[in-house]
């Protein structure tokens, strides 16, 4: 891949493979069951709706890998995407 | 003295069948006794990849139950009397056989032959689990592709389960020229992602179809692929081989070949 190739290609399916299998193999190594991740979930929901109100058709969670800060490579870390739609302040 | 080598991938279709034949004709060349066995009761293929489908009289199964005897039921290859194949039955499935029976087989051979090679069904019940109880030894095939890498990354992990502590990998079918576009995953990749030992790469090559039509393996015989084998035997036997630099047809060589077919 030459520079003019990246320029116009947003990115080779073989790196998309290799992204795609990654994030693949991190649930299928965790043995995380969907069931599970279905509990997670709705736990989550219910601690975070006690203090604002979040959009619960909108929220996303996953297993995936991020780079570790201590600096040993990547590691599995549980990523959640909540929206907010209002938050209740408590004064 | 002996090894027992189980050739696995989970996936079906990546070229478990092909590499066993290979790597047994391969290691039979170098003058090694070598067994193959065909563990994939109901489908078996191993025969035809080698050419010895109409010299079938008893199999594995047979063997089993205590129809024949071991030395019945062994075929002596084409072109190497030190290599025979121990056939899979058709008619049968894989419940006609359990780990302790297969280990017990195993163990018999273990003192005829220097390398007993097992061609693992695809999946990870029955089949797998039997040809798995005996060997000492795992061959990873796979292929750069996300769901072949799935299934032997899955693999991998009950193998180690099952305490199978030395397990290869073979990357198959690669293609030098997608790779280098981005357009396939690189031998580094798999490996990275993998994270076993490499024991070899072997090219996508058209001459595996003409020697699988033909039922005679092409390990060893001038090609990419055939060279890629041998390489593997040998790194099998302990020797260290650099792996080899897969030649992509440059521009050179395509006005070369245009020269050569009279364009």
């Amino acid at each position: 891949m030459g520079f003019i190739d990246s320029f116009f290609r947003k990115k080779s399916s073989g790196n998309m493979a290799k992204d795609r299998l990654k994030l693949v193999l991190v649930s299928d190594r965790s043995n995380c069951s969907p069931e599970t991740m279905e509990m997670i979930k709705n736990d989550i929901i219910d601690v975070i709706s006690k203090y604002m109100e979040i959009d619960t058709q909108g929220l996303d969670i996953q297993i995936t890998q991020t780079e570790s800060e201590g600096g040993n490579g990547n590691v599995p870390a549980l990523y959640a995407n909540i929206p907010i739609k209002e938050v209740r302040f408590h004064r | 003295m002996s090894e027992v080598i189980v050739i696995t991938s989970g996936k079906g279709g990546v070229g478990k069948t092909t590499t066993t034949a290979n790597i047994g004709t391969g290691l039979a060349m170098m003058d090694k006794r070598v067994v193959m066995i065909d563990t994939d009761i109901g489908l078996r293929n191993l025969d035809v990849v080698m050419g010895l489908e109409n010299r079938i009289v008893y199999n594995l199964v047979d063997v089993v139950e205590g129809n024949c005897r071991i030395k019945q039921a062994m075929i002596k290859d084409k072109r190497y009397s030190n290599l025979f194949l121990l056939p899979s039955a058709q008619t049968r499935d894989k419940s006609s056989v359990n780990p302790e029976q297969m280990k017990k087989l195993v163990d018999e051979l273990r003192n005829e032959f220097d390398y007993i090679l097992l061609d693992c069904p695809a999946g990870i019940e029955q089949g797998f689990k039997n040809a798995i109880s005996g060997a000492d030894r795992a061959i990873i095939v796979t292929t750069p592709e996300v769901s072949a890498i799935r299934d032997a990354d899955r693999i991998i992990g009950l193998l180690e389960a099952n305490e199978l502590k030395k397990i290869e990998l073979v990357v198959n079918r690669i293609r030098m020229d997608m790779v280098k576009r981005g357009d396939m995953m690189s031998v580094e990749d798999v490996i990275d992602i993998l994270a076993i030992d490499l024991i070899g790469v072997v090219p996508d090559d058209e001459n595996i179809v003409v020697a699988t039509n033909e039922g005679e393996p092409l390990v060893g015989k001038d090609s990419q692929a055939g060279k890629a084998f041998e390489n593997i035997c040998k790194r099998i036997m302990g020797q260290e081989v650099p792996v080899m630099e897969f030649e992509v047809d440059g521009i050179f060589k395509k006005i070369l070949g245009l020269f050569k077919r009279g364009y």
